[in-house]
């Protein structure tokens, strides 16, 4: 049995346990300093230019978004309470992605496995992909008005394409060792897509999701500039209509805060459901 | 005579080759495997001895001439049939018990019986201790050995072997034929194993068969009269073995030599 040892997850010697723990952690630490250091420089030498240099009404300074942002939290925007805005936002945003992307997991899935319908499907799906997606907003607007569903639709069709191509690849590129395999093992057509295939795309429909969320969040903003009652969208065109540079910026920085959410939730579940994959050399390295 | 539990007959296998017209892989191919045989093929790499086995799973279709399995001409995969291919097919998202409990599931045992099946199969190839990991976590010759419990669990009448230990180090190696011998003996399975080295094939088989250079067919079978249970590090080293691999290898050279020359002239 000495052969047969189990592979170590790390393998290299270690020097000294904690010494090298020291050092990472001390290197953690060099890195946390650099970028905190990075973003003070950055916004004091902005407050500094526009105190005293640019004018802050086409640039708006840190101090007058932070302001902006106390008075929206604490008084309410101009539509009504910053909550709200917030929440119709991540609802079209969050209804959007979840119909786009089980669109887009489904058919891929079904085109990838199919050659017939790939090959009949594909310059349908070439074209439609090649349409620019944005400009259906206002198409979606004729369609189904001002309410939540012309936004919904507008982040569906933005989600759809990003999934959609990832879970098709995901399905082709299924190992044909594996499908040989549970074949001979006894699985019908449909354990096979759902034991062998489903998993496999699995990664792939993953590292589509991490984008998809950002481009869900496009089509909701997208889709409120074009025209809405309610939403973050509404709140940055507003500004833009009174040329209040620093509402912009504040609307800005609330929708990058649920989208860093949004991927901070996704990256937890990839890394549940895909615990069965060997720890990547670059994960410490990961953008 | 017993009907053989495999019988091929004058088995062709073209295939569509890259560019235009098609490739022989296995030309006019009779064989017959007798229930509970160990056949060991031989042949030069590439010559088309994984096509042999495709043929016989079903996974492939002949172009011409019978494929039989219990009489039966083969149409689709034939029950009662095992495959171990050259390259890991283990699922990498299960664990190893699910890995091995997948086979009865796919037949449509259920949950809790599959898993108590495929647990004694664990612990009969060895990896007791091991059943919860994922296959990245095992090393090759492990992870051969889920290969093995996921085929062997499903009790087969037929195993097809596709070099399945090539990758392998040789004391692994050596040690996995071990293992095959001792789990297959209680079996009473019929075996085809594929390999290209004479050795490996001598050591485990009661029949080996030689293949010819691309495109395959049978050029010469050899009983192996060793006897069992054979240990495959000892019986190497018997004169009974040195002269059964004498006669078998000077079949098999000039094919090699052949396949050898067809490379060079293709490369």
């Amino acid at each position: 049995m000495s052969a047969d040892t189990l592979s170590t997850v790390d393998a290299r010697p270690v020097e000294d346990g904690s010494a090298l723990v020291r050092r990472r952690r001390r290197r953690r630490a060099l890195v946390w300093a650099v970028r905190v250091a990075a973003v003070i420089v950055w916004l004091v030498s902005w407050q500094l230019a526009a105190t005293y240099w640019i004018d802050p009404f086409y640039y708006s300074k840190p101090t007058a978004i932070a302001g902006r942002l106390v008075d929206w939290f604490t008084k309410g925007t101009a539509f009504g309470s910053i909550w709200t805005q917030i929440g119709v936002t991540l609802e079209e945003a969050v209804a959007g992605f979840v119909i786009g992307a089980l669109a887009g997991v489904v058919l891929g899935i079904v085109l990838g496995r199919s050659r017939f319908l790939a090959d009949v499907a594909a310059p349908f799906i070439k074209a439609a992909n090649a349409v620019p997606r944005i400009v259906l907003a206002s198409l979606f607007i004729i369609w189904f008005g001002l309410g939540m569903s012309s936004k919904i639709a507008t982040a569906m069709v933005l989600v759809f394409f990003a999934v959609f191509f990832n879970a098709f690849q995901g399905a082709r590129e299924v190992d044909r060792n594996l499908v040989d395999n549970a074949r001979i093992l006894g699985a019908s057509r449909f354990a096979l897509l759902r034991s062998i295939v489903v998993p496999s795309a699995t990664s792939w429909i993953f590292a589509s999701l991490h984008s998809a969320f950002g481009f869900a969040l496009i089509g909701a903003v997208v889709g409120e500039f074009t025209g809405a009652d309610k939403g973050l969208g509404l709140l940055i065109n507003n500004a833009q209509g009174t040329f209040d540079a620093a509402g912009i910026y504040a609307g800005m920085i609330i929708t990058t805060v649920l989208a860093l959410a949004a991927e901070w939730l996704i990256s937890t579940a990839e890394k549940r459901l895909l615990r069965w994959r060997p720890p990547s050399a670059g994960a410490d390295a990961q953008i | 005579m017993t009907t053989p539990v495999i019988e091929l007959r004058g088995a062709t296998k073209r295939f569509p080759a890259t560019g235009s017209g098609t490739h022989t892989a296995v030309r006019d191919l009779t064989l017959t495997v007798a229930p509970g045989e160990f056949v060991a093929v031989v042949g030069p790499t590439g010559c088309g001895k994984s096509t042999t086995l495709s043929l016989v799973s079903g996974l492939e279709a002949a172009s011409s001439g019978d494929v039989l399995v219990r009489g039966e001409p083969v149409r689709r995969i034939p029950s009662g049939v095992g495959y171990m291919f050259q390259s890991d097919a283990v699922l990498p998202w299960r664990s190893v018990l699910d890995n091995v409990a997948a086979g009865p599931r796919y037949r449509g045992v259920g949950k809790r019986e599959a898993r108590s099946r495929a647990h004694a199969w664990v612990e009969r190839v060895g990896l007791g201790g091991f059943a919860g990991y994922y296959p990245h976590q095992l090393s090759g010759g492990m992870r051969k050995r889920v290969a093995l419990a996921q085929t062997l669990v499903n009790e087969p009448e037929i195993l097809l072997m596709d070099e399945p230990f090539s990758a392998l180090d040789v004391q692994t190696r050596a040690l996995m034929q071990d293992e095959l011998l001792r789990l297959w003996a209680g079996t009473g399975a019929a075996v085809v194993f594929v390999t290209h080295d004479l050795e490996e094939a001598i050591a485990l088989a009661d029949t080996v068969v030689v293949m010819t250079a691309s495109p395959a067919t049978v050029k010469a079978t050899f009983p192996v009269p060793l006897e069992r249970p054979r240990d495959v590090e000892e019986v190497r080293l018997t004169p009974e073995f040195l002269e059964i691999y004498r006669e078998v290898w000077d079949s098999l050279r000039t094919e090699v030599a052949k396949a050898r020359e067809e490379a060079s002239r293709v490369g």
